[in-house]
């Protein structure tokens, strides 16, 4: 919680501002979540964090549900409503009316660059996301390996992923991680 | 309207979308998404509300939204509620531990993947821009808005001017 003023307006402009900087989809902006949940305002601790991220994966619907759990973890329901709200509508309503202006403009090249532009920023934010959860996960050599094996796992088959999570968290219950 | 699906809702929203009720063709469906993934935010909810809008209007935007959205919302604020009660018990704990670690295993294998095609055409200035923005929010834990303020409009510059050498 935080000590001074309503959390459910910090959740609204946190969420609301950072959705708007989310440029690669939810996995880009969990850096940002992380940084500000944990490190400036101290919703969350490290492992909390890190289950949150595991429980959106496992989970149906889009992976940008974890700022649910955030929400939830600040201010209840009341909070996990808003949180979820502020970071998915004003997006929703950018790509509205982009798309509308789109349709009646003609197209220019520009859409293609900026979008190559942006590719390996992208790249690079959720590069910095997989760092900063195995931070807060990868605690000793074991966990290291598994999330390493799970890595190789998924890049090299085409298995469905639910598998690698369940099986992640068979191991843990068994008490291997 | 609910597109609820596991592991990733793109290859669900795509299946029902464009094969099973065929509202939109594949071509539709690949630019629409291109648009939705260039915007900001999270992109299958960006197509949600892009999509519904084609069909229906503004309505049909808001109504796609609230259907992808609302019943995995729900089920997370259900998850949450046990998680703050539960979350503290000895076997749930050491399981989520499991899933945290391969979670972050398949996070790994999207960004190798991701990265391979910048690797194999050898672009050098797309692969600094990438280490440069892991550096910085990874390692340095800038944020967000800071760091793409600068690394944005030096990107799309570079972009543009590199394309504009190839086509002269």
């Amino acid at each position: 919680m935080t000590p001074h003023g309503n959390p459910i307006w910090a959740l609204i402009s946190t969420f609301g501002l950072m959705s708007l900087f989310a440029v690669g989809g939810a996995a880009a902006a969990v850096p940002e979540m992380h940084r500000i949940a944990v490190e400036v305002h101290h919703w969350m601790s490290e492992k909390q964090f890190a289950d949150a991220y595991a429980i959106s994966q496992l989970s149906p619907g889009p992976n940008v549900l974890i700022v649910t759990l955030i929400g939830y973890s600040v201010a209840d329901i009341p909070g996990a409503l808003a949180a979820t709200l502020a970071m998915c509508l004003p997006t929703a309503l950018l790509a509205y009316s982009v798309s509308r202006l789109l349709n009646r403009s003609t197209r220019s090249r520009w859409p293609a660059i900026i979008q190559a532009a942006l590719v390996p920023l992208s790249i690079g934010l959720m590069a910095a996301s997989a760092l900063i959860l195995a931070q807060a996960t990868d605690k000793n050599l074991v966990a290291l390996l598994l999330t390493g094996v799970v890595a190789v796992a998924a890049f090299a088959t085409r298995m469905n992923p639910l598998w690698l999570l369940l099986a992640g968290g068979i191991l843990g219950f068994a008490g291997v991680v | 309207m609910s597109l609820a699906g596991f592991g990733g809702v793109l290859v669900f929203a795509r299946h029902a979308i464009v094969d099973q009720h065929r509202w939109m063709t594949a071509e539709e469906f690949n630019e629409t998404f291109a648009l939705c993934h260039f915007l900001p935010g999270p992109n299958i909810v960006n197509l949600s509300m892009v999509f519904g809008s084609r069909l229906r209007g503004i309505a049909g935007g808001v109504a796609a939204f609230a259907g992808l959205l609302g019943p995995p919302t729900l089920i997370m604020t259900a998850l949450a509620m046990l998680y703050a009660h539960f979350g503290e018990l000895e076997p749930l704990r050491r399981g989520l531990a499991g899933v945290s670690c391969a979670a972050v295993g398949l996070l790994i294998a999207v960004v190798v993947r991701m990265m391979m095609p910048l690797l194999k055409s050898r672009d050098a200035i797309a692969l600094v821009l990438m280490l440069g923005v892991l550096a910085a929010i990874g390692v340095m834990r800038w944020p967000l808005q800071t760091v793409l303020l600068v690394a944005i409009p030096l990107s799309i510059a570079v972009t543009f001017a590199l394309r504009r050498k190839v086509a002269a």
